[in-house]
């Protein structure tokens, strides 16, 4: 067989196999090695700067290293650690005290204001989303700063303490050994409430409105309705406002940073800040790797099981 | 039919949310165009030109602003290219390419940091542009390419056909009729790489310790770290960061809620 021969039934083969996909209703698209020269530049950046050092964070997390020096393998003492080491499982456990506020209280909230708003059309809505939404925008050190000076010993919020005869109450809010953690979380709870409520009024706009008006002539009060049109209809919506904020909640490391700087004491450490102080303040890089892959590990997880339970009808 | 007393509820709802969520950033505002007992702020706007002379956010402004644009170029463009093989071509071994960028959606900054900044030092590449933004653009493109893909993979197979009997190659396809066409998807990509991008602290943070390469939010947590003597001036730097986004988001608001829901809704 000749050359051009070897070609022209190769082709003839990969023209029969596109048609066949085509009828099986298969993805578009021909044969077409061309595609890997359009996916190579993405490809070998994000190779180079976010795979290998990821597989490079699970190599070093087996390491004891401290940056300078030759490191010595120990196994998976690193991550033994994180359930050993009280202060890392403190880091931990903020993290999920950190869950609630950054994303169980936004979407419980949320999904209720939206039902009540759902059912009428309201002059106005795209100012109030707007508005609602824009501290989502706003970079997280600014909010950090913003709500530092809210927490402040002579911040408003103590000066309304003040005002109403509470001032015994007042106090550094961050410097509170029991309270920092819950003000960090207040904080998330601000940045995650409108995005919950902007997805939830765009799942609840889709509910034809006979369906509301169908619930009523069943006799069924505002608890039934939300339970039995709202709920099922926002399914989807709960499903990616769970995913987004619960990821916010486990990487939250800039509010950490600028408000408590995980303190008083170890008060309000979270895992993504023991990273950072383990690898460049304490010289534990090992340690910081294996928090670091164990994290990546927690968010695959949640995103499959989130997914899973969205999918369930 | 919806009573006056439900059309009520439902304003009050909304006022009181919209208090709650603008209430943070109406007293920085405020509080960045007050004097205080520092001496340096006199109040009014002229805070501002104090902030950007002591807090240098001149220099932290243009840093963020060569970081942005440059992430956001090369990310946008190689998403285009990438999201667009996945999308509309077929080569062996596509799905798993694309499975493996996917992962990177998820992966959170904090566990490759590390083993960045530890490879990056050892080439002499930390405290340059190319350790600020290289590591942004692989993130990006990871988004970048499972968005354009969606967009690619809803485009109308009669258009590229049409393309192709009038004689483009793949590359004029793309560029003379997809990527038209596609405008508002690629707003929306190019909105979030931006935003991301701007508001990024870890990556600055780690990678850069000269004070020239300091993006904004890393020179505003600076400030608070160094200026003590009032909160003006540190009110008016957080504005002076935060502001650039906003504007963006206050003309394209549609784009960016949009961006952000959906971005995640075809995960």
């Amino acid at each position: 067989m000749s050359a051009a021969e070897a070609q022209t039934a190769a082709s003839a083969a990969a023209a029969d196999r596109s048609a066949r996909r085509e009828r099986r209703g298969a993805p578009p698209g021909e044969p077409r090695r061309v595609g890997y020269v359009y996916v190579a530049p993405a490809l070998v950046i994000y190779a180079v700067f976010l795979l290998f050092p990821l597989v490079r964070a699970v190599q070093i997390s087996f390491y004891k290293w401290d940056g300078l020096t030759l490191g010595g393998w120990v196994g998976l003492r690193n991550y033994a650690d994180i359930l050993a080491d009280p202060a890392l499982r403190a880091a931990f456990g903020h993290a999920a005290v950190l869950v609630v506020f950054f994303a169980l209280i936004p979407t419980a909230v949320g999904l209720v204001l939206a039902s009540v708003v759902a059912r009428a059309r309201v002059r106005g809505l795209t100012f109030f989303r707007t508005v609602i939404f824009l501290p989502q925008v706003v970079a997280m050190v600014v909010v950090a700063v913003t709500w530092r000076q809210i927490y402040a010993p002579d911040g408003p919020i103590n000066d309304v303490l003040r005002f109403v005869g509470l001032g015994d109450l007042a106090r550094g809010w961050l410097g509170d050994f029991d309270l920092a953690l819950p003000a960090v979380g207040m904080v998330g709870t601000w940045v995650s409430i409108g995005l919950c409520f902007v997805l939830f009024l765009a799942g609840t706009g889709k509910i034809p409105r006979e369906l509301y008006e169908a619930a009523r002539i069943d006799g069924a009060g505002p608890i039934r309705e939300f339970v039995s049109v709202t709920l099922p209809a926002v399914r989807n919506e709960i499903v990616v406002a769970l995913t987004l904020t619960v990821i916010a909640a486990l990487r939250t490391f800039d509010l950490v940073y600028v408000t408590t700087g995980g303190g008083p004491g170890n008060a309000t450490t979270v895992p993504s800040y023991e990273v950072y102080r383990r690898a460049f303040e304490l010289g534990a890089v090992g340690s910081a790797a294996a928090i670091g892959v164990t994290l990546t590990a927690i968010i695959l997880l949640l995103n499959l099981v989130i997914a899973r339970i969205g999918e369930q009808p | 039919m919806i009573s006056a007393r439900e059309r009520t509820l439902n304003y009050v709802v909304l006022v009181v949310f919209a208090v709650y969520a603008l209430y943070p950033l109406v007293m920085i505002v405020d509080l960045a165009v007050s004097p205080d007992l520092s001496g340096d702020a006199a109040g009014g706007l002229a805070n501002f030109e104090g902030a950007w002379e002591q807090g240098r956010f001149g220099t932290y402004l243009r840093s963020s602003v060569v970081v942005s644009a440059i992430t956001v170029s090369i990310a946008t463009f190689l998403s285009i290219l990438s999201g667009y093989a996945f999308g509309t071509m077929r080569f062996p071994g596509r799905a798993l390419l694309f499975w493996t960028m996917l992962v990177g959606i998820m992966v959170p900054t904090e566990a490759i940091v590390v083993p960045l900044y530890f490879d990056l030092r050892a080439l002499d590449l930390t405290n340059t542009y190319v350790a600020l933004i290289l590591p942004q653009v692989a993130q990006s493109v990871a988004f970048g390419t499972f968005w354009m893909r969606a967009y690619f993979l809803s485009s109308s197979r009669d258009v590229v056909e049409a393309a192709r009997i009038d004689g483009a190659g793949h590359w004029q396809t793309l560029w003379r009729v997809l990527a038209p066409m596609g405008r508002p998807a690629i707003v929306t990509l190019t909105l979030l790489i931006f935003m991301w991008t701007w508001n990024e602290f870890l990556i600055p943070l780690v990678m850069v310790t000269s004070e020239n390469l300091r993006t904004a939010p890393l020179g505003l947590a600076f400030f608070q770290g160094q200026y003590t003597s009032g909160v003006a001036l540190l009110a008016a730097g957080a504005v002076i960061v935060a502001l650039p986004v906003v504007i963006v988001y206050l003309v394209l608001q549609r784009h960016f809620i949009q961006g952000i829901v959906e971005g995640s809704t075809k995960g």
